[in-house]
């Protein structure tokens, strides 16, 4: 038989408790080598669309809250275009990486709601905030998606959330405003409220 | 004109069996960390075939200098040059993209306020770097050899030494975090980390073989490591899933 010669992709390892010192320097203290941390947030001034700011924790399986835990987010802008895709929005970079609270736990993302954008089928998915989430006991990084409870309508005719076949668990994919622009979204890595998680 | 990865296309799967699973039980924390429902599976969208890109303008002149770029005045330890490429499935180079590394410094030690372990910082290494892939895939870093060093998991663990890797594809949903260990370090087949990889040929990708060809005489060493993304469907019949 011939040979594919295919390369596995590098197998990943956890991202440990000290990833702060590579990827968030600054955050962690550790000033003088970086002017400022990458991805502090994923907008520029002029950013057009509803800002918002989401806050939440992640949780692990017996109750406690991560303090260790990174995330990276990544969505398009107010009319559903990724950054470098024909019409969008300059001032949206579109990524962005926060970190737990060493004290609370609490992380916050400041943004702006994302519009819709296309599945590969032509169908619309719902607004919706990638997210990769890497910390000491993760083996490798966990990808959800942050939707919002309040865009009933497009939650329905998502093709992605379609996919979910226990019904019930969409609600964990979903943020709740609590006050005008500002959302909660807890991550649960198990138990009943255990996060949708996605093999992508 | 190198034949670079393509920067557009659906994702091809990742393989579950070949990167570590989630419940690995001699790497403890990972116990209550492990979702322990199915993952929901779907085809790259444009979401993760889509990510950020990062320009030279990010980067200082030493932010690849481990041993310089904290203070300005050189770090202790044993001076190593770490040099690979980023490649994709097909030994494509993946030009342009970040690689971020971070590590203990020579005694073991982590810059880091949950690092308690009695080895003494060193006030010239913070412990990080970064550089952007070259048109042929290459990065290189100067910095020291890591010391080994103990971690509260089963009664006498030792991490063998290791540099973190954090990987930028072109795609979100190539993100990549990883650990490079160094050839012939016997702490490696001891450690629960380096055992979540499933199989040996895992283990062996990310370990380092010494580069003597790189080293540089009568000042350092060097170790290769060459890091393999996720690849992209090449094919030009694309069918679509009905519902997706
Ligand atoms: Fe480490």
């Amino acid at each position: 038989m011939q040979n594919l010669h295919q390369l596995k992709e590098s197998p990943s390892q956890t991202a440990g408790p000290y990833v702060h010192i590579g990827c968030m320097p600054n955050f962690l203290g550790n000033t003088g080598t970086y002017p400022v941390d990458l991805g502090v947030s994923p907008m520029l001034d002029g950013a057009l669309g509803q800002a918002i700011t989401i806050t939440g924790r992640v949780i692990d399986g017996a109750g406690m809250v991560l303090r260790d835990v990174m995330i990276e987010s990544w969505q398009a802008d107010a009319a559903g275009h990724y950054p470098g895709q024909p019409g969008a929005d300059a001032n949206v970079t579109g990524w962005a990486r926060f970190a737990a609270d060493f004290d609370t736990g609490f992380w916050t993302l400041h943004t702006i709601k994302p519009g819709r954008a296309p599945a590969p089928n032509g169908q619309l998915m719902t607004p919706h905030i990638a997210l990769w989430i890497v910390a000491r006991g993760i083996n490798i990084g966990l990808q959800t998606r942050i939707c919002f409870a309040d865009e009933a309508p497009a939650n329905a005719a998502c093709p992605v959330l379609a996919r979910v076949e226990h019904k019930d668990r969409i609600a964990t994919l979903l943020a709740h405003a609590t006050a005008p622009g500002t959302y909660s979204f807890d991550i649960h890595l198990q138990g009943d409220a255990e996060t949708v998680f996605f093999d992508i | 004109m190198p034949d670079t990865a393509p920067a557009t296309g659906p994702l091809i799967g990742r393989d579950r069996n070949w990167h570590p699973p989630a419940y690995t039980p001699h790497y403890k924390t990972s116990v209550t960390r492990a979702p322990q429902r199915a993952l929901v599976a779907l085809g790259s969208t444009l979401t993760e075939e889509t990510g950020p890109a990062f320009g030279h303008s990010i980067l200082g002149p030493l932010d690849n200098n481990l041993i310089l770029n904290f203070t300005g005045q050189p770090a202790i330890g044993e001076r190593i040059i770490v040099h690979g490429r980023v490649l994709d499935d097909s030994a494509r180079p993946v030009p342009g993209v970040l690689v971020e590394i971070w590590q203990a410094n020579a005694g073991g030690r982590y810059r880091h306020k949950k690092d308690g372990y009695l080895a003494p910082l060193d006030p010239n290494f913070a412990g990080c770097g970064r550089a952007i892939t070259a048109p042929d895939g290459r990065y290189e870093f100067l910095t020291v050899r890591p010391g080994a060093y103990p971690w509260p998991n089963r009664t006498n663990d030792w991490r063998p030494m290791h540099i973190h890797f954090s990987v930028f594809g072109t795609g979100f949903g190539q993100r990549l975090i990883t650990q490079m260990y160094f050839e012939g370090d016997p702490l490696i087949a001891r450690c629960p980390i380096v055992n979540t990889v499933p199989s040996a040929d895992g283990v062996g990708q990310l370990v380092a073989p010494l580069d003597m060809n790189a080293a540089i005489p009568m000042d350092c060493l060097a170790y290769k490591f060459d890091i393999v993304l996720r690849g992209r469907r090449q094919t030009r019949f694309e069918n679509r899933l009905e519902g997706m």
